[in-house]
């Protein structure tokens, strides 16, 4: 194990019934970078991304071989408690998944379950997790308004500060950018990258740009097999795999 | 030819439809017809706020029944509204499939249960056990309440179920990847986002509840007095009519359907509360 590695997946297997979407997957993940997944749909990315924070055992008949260490520690040992983990491994989805109640709530909601009860101290947390997703200028005066009047993207950078006001180690982006402009999706990569200074960043790219643009290692999966997985730059120049070429270079996809 | 087939079963099935509005819009009128020159005669003011109700005497006033009917619509609300969406959060959210599938179709009996069947249990069962417990003649809104409360619970289950059920499902994926419990996701989410079906669902039963007649005459005593505690017996809009329609002639007649208007405006005030809430999502 490297030493900077956050998360170390050793020899996964997932299943849903009797199909198989991951297969005997190992890969480590470091710290403070941005790590994207790539491949076309079907590869089994979101299911890897739900199963990081255990999302994925909402779902009856999946079940898992094989281990997720983070910080060192299987995730799927009994005494992890689910929510504690959840907590550590944010997550933010492909649609912006916005709760019915107000901007602040949204983001307060987070922190006031953490214990934190002191008004000042919520706002100050509020808006430092709004500041880090690069919202607060944009709604800094109707923090009471209903979070769904917001547009698009800002429903989903909402949902970023969402996840960053818990706190986490790590983040999972599930195609974040996927539904919006160009323009919300450059501010998302900015505050990314920014970050990528305090946290462990995983993503699931809508592109093979963006993953381009934002990321220090790329993985490539295909059909539920981990192809390839390096630094973007020897990926994308020099892919070891005939598929890995493939796929860059728009053959399928 | 085909053309010619298409065209009329299209018509066909346009008359088809038609008759249910028709037969709506033919009640509607009838009873307004029947009632509006008694309510005309007597007065709007004293008719509806007037406290006594002596046909014999010309004396037309329903207001006790129109509080026996609001008292007894919000005692079965009172308890059967909690019951009812305790009952839904659960089959939504925590049932395993098989206790689903045991659940689901009993309460779908319970809405078959003919209304006086539910009325014959009252007076053997709940009546009995009001005056020996709780004293009073055991005839009264508590009982009314009660029966109501069990007869408005498929609606309101059904409808709060369905309306949490179709709620997006990554709002619940959103709310459990922030570490909520489900404890928690249920409550600060699930409820909040699916209020409007649940409200809805509520009106809905509650529109059944005041409608009702046959079980409501059975137990709640049906005397035209106001009532001063919940042991009281009281008498409905509904079980007005139902009681006095068999004997009643003339300007009595003419009352009673006075009364049908006045329940069937309450009813169409619920209801059109309910699809504005619906809609307005």
């Amino acid at each position: 194990m490297r030493e900077q590695s956050k998360i170390n997946i050793k020899n996964l297997n997932f299943y849903y019934g009797e199909k198989q979407v991951i297969k005997d997957l190992s890969l480590e993940i470091p710290k403070n970078e941005i790590f994207a997944i790539l491949g076309p749909a079907n590869s089994g990315i979101t299911t890897l991304l739900r199963t990081l924070n255990r999302l994925c055992h909402l779902t009856p008949e999946a079940r898992q071989e094989g281990e997720v260490f983070l910080d060192g520690k299987n995730i799927f040992d009994s005494d992890v408690s689910v929510t504690e983990l959840r907590r550590r491994v944010g997550m933010v989805f492909d649609v912006p998944t916005t709760l019915p109640m107000s901007i602040f709530d949204n983001v307060a909601l987070g922190p006031s379950l953490r214990g934190i009860k002191s008004k000042k101290i919520l706002e100050e947390e509020v808006e430092k997790a709004l500041r880090m997703s690069a919202l607060w200028d944009d709604v800094k005066d109707r923090l009471h308004t209903p979070a769904a009047r917001l547009s698009g993207g800002q429903q989903q950078r909402l949902c970023i500060a969402r996840v960053l006001a818990l706190e986490p180690e790590v983040i999972l982006l599930d195609r974040p950018c996927s539904a919006l402009d160009p323009i919300s999706t450059a501010k998302i990569e900015e505050s990314l990258m920014q970050l990528k200074e305090e946290l462990t960043i995983i993503i699931a790219p809508h592109s093979i740009q963006q993953a381009g643009r934002i990321a220090d290692r790329v993985a490539f999966m295909l059909m539920g097999d981990l192809i390839e997985e390096g630094p973007t730059q020897d990926v994308f120049s020099v892919p070891k795999d005939q598929r890995t070429n493939d796929y860059l270079t728009g053959r399928y996809g | 030819m085909k053309n010619f087939k298409e065209n009329l079963s299209e018509r066909i099935f346009f008359l088809l439809a038609l008759s249910a509005l028709s037969v709506l819009a033919l009640i509607t009128v009838f009873i307004f017809i029947k009632g509006v020159p008694i309510i005309s005669k007597v007065g709007l003011k004293n008719f509806v706020f007037g406290m006594k109700w002596a046909p014999s005497q010309g004396a037309y006033g329903i207001f006790p029944m129109i509080v026996g009917s609001i008292s007894v619509t919000l005692g079965a609300a009172i308890i059967g509204v909690p019951i009812a969406i305790c009952c839904s959060i659960f089959l939504a959210e925590f049932a395993p499939e098989t206790l689903r599938n045991i659940f689901r179709p009993a309460i779908q009996l319970l809405a078959g249960i003919p209304s006086v069947v539910y009325g014959f249990w009252g007076v053997l069962f709940i009546v009995p056990l009001i005056r020996n417990y709780l004293g009073g003649p055991g005839l009264s809104i508590l009982a009314g309440s009660i029966i109501l409360a069990i007869m408005i619970l498929p609606t309101i289950i059904s409808i709060t179920e369905v309306s949490i059920l179709a709620l997006p499902r990554h709002y619940k994926d959103g709310a459990l990847a922030l570490g909520l419990t489900h404890w928690q996701t249920i409550w600060f989410l699930l409820l909040p986002a699916a209020k409007s079906g649940i409200v809805a669902a509520i009106i809905l039963g509650l529109g059944r509840a005041i409608g009702e007649t046959m079980a409501v005459i059975m137990v709640v005593g049906n005397a035209v007095a106001l009532p001063e505690s919940i042991l009281d017996p009281v008498r409905t809009l509904t079980t007005n009519i139902g009681i006095e329609m068999g004997y009643a002639s003339g300007e009595h007649q003419q009352a009673l359907f006075a009364t049908g208007i006045v329940l069937f405006i309450i009813i169409m005030i619920m209801n059109a509360t309910a699809q504005y809430i619906t809609r307005k999502k």
